[in-house]
């Protein structure tokens, strides 16, 4: 496919963090990591989707000014950030496997109309829904 | 503020639980009395009605999608008595749990290519003010009381 989103960024408190937790707890890979100062282009992607990249983005200058950078800090942290979707072929395996790597989980699998899905944070506070969509395998 | 969010992911996981400010402040490791403001201050509302608006929402929800009795509904989303969970359900919404279901069961709902739990936040209250608060003003506000209780 050569149309569509190619990246779609979230804001973290860390990069370092949010690196360590979406590669080694997720599973995900670098895509780009380039520092220029204090500004860091950090994304990370899915391994069985490379033609998307999810952007790990710190608040904060040169982009933006302190006053902002801390609204947003803060609005992530209260998770008031939009809601984030991971599809997975099996939602209670990768729950096990997710919460033995120290996934904190704010909702356990639960059937819902016939797709199973559970709730994670990562620690920043982004809110993910992890689902298996039963109808579409 | 990271901390504050542990609080009330653990509300919405089980909203049929007691939630007292010392149990929310031991989730979140600070103070009772740090809690409840700062709870105030993150998300614009008291945790006690915050949790009100979540069983208000799973009540709507189980209403709608399941043939459960209303007094099941009670005592499942956390009501100690039929009689305040259908109290307080009108003065939220407006009409009794009877009557929503009712009306929504009749409607057929176009919601089902939203992930369930965001289409059934699309139906929670936005109580920005006290139930008490609430009844005083369509009492016409007439009655002038200091009292403080909320429900529940």
């Amino acid at each position: 496919m050569s149309q569509g989103i190619g990246l779609v960024g979230l804001y973290v408190r860390d990069q370092d963090e949010a690196l360590k937790f979406y590669v080694e707890k997720l599973g995900f890979r670098v895509h780009t990591d380039v520092k220029n100062g204090d500004y860091r282009w950090l994304t990370v992607q899915h391994p069985e989707q490379p033609s998307f990249q999810l952007g790990l983005y710190k608040p904060g200058p040169p982009v933006l000014d302190a006053a902002t950078a801390q609204t947003l800090r803060e609005v992530v942290a209260k998770g008031a950030m939009p809601p984030l979707v991971l599809v997975v072929d099996d939602c209670r395996v990768a729950y096990e496997q997710m919460r033995a790597r120290g996934v904190e989980f704010t909702q356990e699998p639960v059937d819902r109309y016939g797709n199973v899905d559970a709730n994670f944070r990562d620690p920043s506070g982004n809110g993910w829904k992890m689902m298996e969509e039963r109808g579409a395998r | 503020m990271r901390r504050l969010l542990r609080a009330k992911d653990r509300m919405d996981a089980a909203s049929h639980e007691e939630w007292p400010v010392e149990r929310l402040a031991r989730v979140s490791r600070v103070s009772e009395a740090h809690f409840a403001r700062s709870f105030r201050d993150a998300f614009g509302l008291p945790p006690h009605r915050y949790l009100l608006t979540r069983r208000i929402e799973r009540a709507k929800s189980l209403l709608r999608d399941t043939d459960l009795s209303i007094t099941e509904i009670a005592f499942r989303t956390g009501w100690k008595s039929l009689g305040t969970f259908g109290r307080t359900f009108r003065d939220v919404i407006g009409e009794s749990p009877g009557e929503l279901r009712a009306r929504e069961q009749s409607v057929p709902q176009a919601l089902d290519q939203v992930p369930g739990c965001y289409s059934s936040a699309a139906h929670r209250p936005d109580l920005n003010i006290a139930v008490s608060e609430k009844r005083r003003q369509e009492a016409g506000g007439i009655k002038r009381t200091t009292r403080k209780t909320e429900v529940p």
